[in-house]
């Protein structure tokens, strides 16, 4: 295959792509920066990941995708911070301090990416109305008591917390060339992945049956709304490759040792019902 | 493409010349024409490398991520396979069910990158654990820790290197899994500790590391010298 060639030939067609490329030598470099290693079925990605700069993703998008997650970091900040203020919920010593050091995490996760927008000369979103108990504004939904009964408030926070961590997932191939913008999501994901492993060990200790990770499609949860928020979980295959078939590795062990991606409409479909405007 | 590899026919056996140039600028230089990049190209030839002896060159690209991850999961599921094999005094049955879990993903992660790199991964490293007390719950619980959190924030410090926007996804997939478990190792050690101020800075935002302060601190645990020049 000639590549030059066909940046020639793609250059006839779309004068203007050289711009987007930044230089043509620009992307003659990426290219050599490619490796000579580099195997035949890895040219497709890697000829896609070069012009996704010509073609790549716009301010409008990076903006749309830090909206995204400051809707979800509003809704776990105000669930924590309704929780706190609920007396006699939440046991005080280890147990509220713990969920006090996450409402705090996720208040200036809400501070960071309103600050982040705006840097990035979008508007942050109002903050919405929430309905916690799921129920899209009727204050009637399957949560109406998370407030009242710690072992359900666990079980939403619990899943707040995986949806979290899904759907900052989800949005890591939209940042690919966004470095400072992805580096950020990253640091935020992990910090939802610990607060999910930590929400996890308070269920257990609570008697529970849920382990820090995710096993399978399992929730945990007996919820049908929660439900949807695990499922593909279960995946154990990554790339090309079943995980499954490397040596004596179960389907279990397979699920828990890679978390899934979510999509914004999977994670909107499930946020919406704690949406009450 | 290790462009060093290149120097002696480009530039004359005068490899001091190019010694103190950043291969990323040697790259934007030697890219000035079309015609010295397709002589780049097409100059590199496997049989023109002096490999360091002990050293291990993760490569260039994606696979140099890739193989960077693949040095820490090894070095990981090693660490869990030792402490399973000669497990710490005290250990309970529910951490005995959790650290197998830890050290099978462990292994699931390094089976994958191998298979996944195929003929392009880097060789089995040799591991250091002279300074692990197996026997004691502090020395192992304490290393895990060290490790854990040295792998979130590795790979949160390398997804910026990435440009697949696939390879970068499965880095997410795992780095999430290496969170959790690092939250339960810091639990272990003190209730409360899974998410404290020494791995979560002021805006809620986990501290990542660059590949360089990584290597630094994983490098008394690997014998081998590892080559990241493509992650700088």
């Amino acid at each position: 295959m000639d590549f030059l060639k066909i940046l020639n030939l793609l250059e006839e067609r779309d004068p203007e792509m050289s711009d987007r490329l930044n230089t043509r030598r620009q992307a003659l470099k990426d290219f050599a920066n490619l490796g000579k290693k580099l195997s035949m079925a890895a040219v497709p990605v890697a000829m896609g990941s070069m012009f996704q700069k010509a073609y790549g993703q716009s301010t409008a998008t990076v903006v749309d995708v830090l909206n995204y997650a400051l809707t979800l970091e509003y809704l776990e900040y105000r669930f924590y911070e309704k929780a706190l203020a609920s007396t006699g919920l939440i046991p005080t010593g280890a147990p509220n301090g713990a969920i006090t050091t996450i409402m705090n995490h996720e208040k200036a996760h809400v501070d960071f990416l309103k600050q982040a927008i705006t840097s990035a000369g979008g508007t942050p979103v109002a903050e919405p109305t929430f309905d916690f108990s799921g129920g899209q504004g009727t204050g009637n939904g399957p949560f109406a008591s998370a407030f009242s009964n710690y072992q359900l408030f666990l079980a939403v926070a619990q899943a707040l917390e995986d949806t979290g961590v899904r759907a900052y997932k989800g949005q890591a191939g939209n940042l690919v060339k966004q470095n400072a913008v992805l580096t950020a999501a990253l640091n935020i994901h992990s910090v939802e992945a610990r607060h999910a492993s930590h929400i996890r060990q308070m269920r257990k200790a609570n008697g529970a049956s849920v382990k820090p990770w995710i096993t399978g499609k399992e929730s945990g949860i007996d919820n049908s709304v929660v439900q949807a928020i695990y499922n593909g979980e279960e995946n154990t295959t990554q790339g090309e490759v079943n995980i499954t078939s490397l040596g004596s590795i179960s389907a279990n062990v397979a699920s828990e040792a890679f978390d899934e991606p979510l999509t914004k409409e999977q994670v909107l479909a499930v946020a919406t019902l704690f949406l009450a405007s | 493409m290790n462009i060093m590899k290149n120097t002696p026919s480009l530039f004359g056996g005068h490899p001091e010349l190019v010694k103190s140039v950043h291969r990323r600028s040697f790259l934007k230089w030697a890219g000035g024409t079309a015609a010295v990049t397709t002589l780049v190209l097409t100059g590199c030839k496997e049989d023109e490398t002096t490999p360091v002896v002990g050293e291990v060159n993760l490569g260039t690209g994606d696979f140099a991520v890739l193989n960077y991850a693949y040095a820490l999961e090894q070095l990981e599921a090693a660490f869990y396979t030792r402490v399973i094999e000669s497990q710490f005094s005290g250990i309970t049955a529910d951490e005995i069910a959790l650290l197998t879990d830890i050290r099978d993903h462990e292994v699931a992660h390094r089976e994958f990158f191998k298979a996944a790199l195929g003929s392009n991964a880097i060789g089995g490293l040799d591991v250091d654990f002279s300074s692990i007390n197996f026997g004691s719950r502090e020395s192992v619980l304490n290393t895990a820790k060290t490790f854990e959190d040295l792998g979130v924030a590795a790979y949160n410090g390398a997804g910026r290197f990435i440009t697949s926007p696939d390879y970068l996804t499965l880095a997410g997939k795992i780095v999430s899994v290496e969170a959790r478990h690092a939250a339960y190792i810091r639990d272990l050690l003190s209730n409360g500790t899974f998410a404290d101020n020494t791995v979560v800075d002021s805006n809620g935002l986990e501290m990542s590391k660059d590949p360089a302060a990584v290597l630094q601190a994983a490098a008394p645990f690997i014998k081998n010298t590892i080559n990241a020049s493509a992650l700088a």
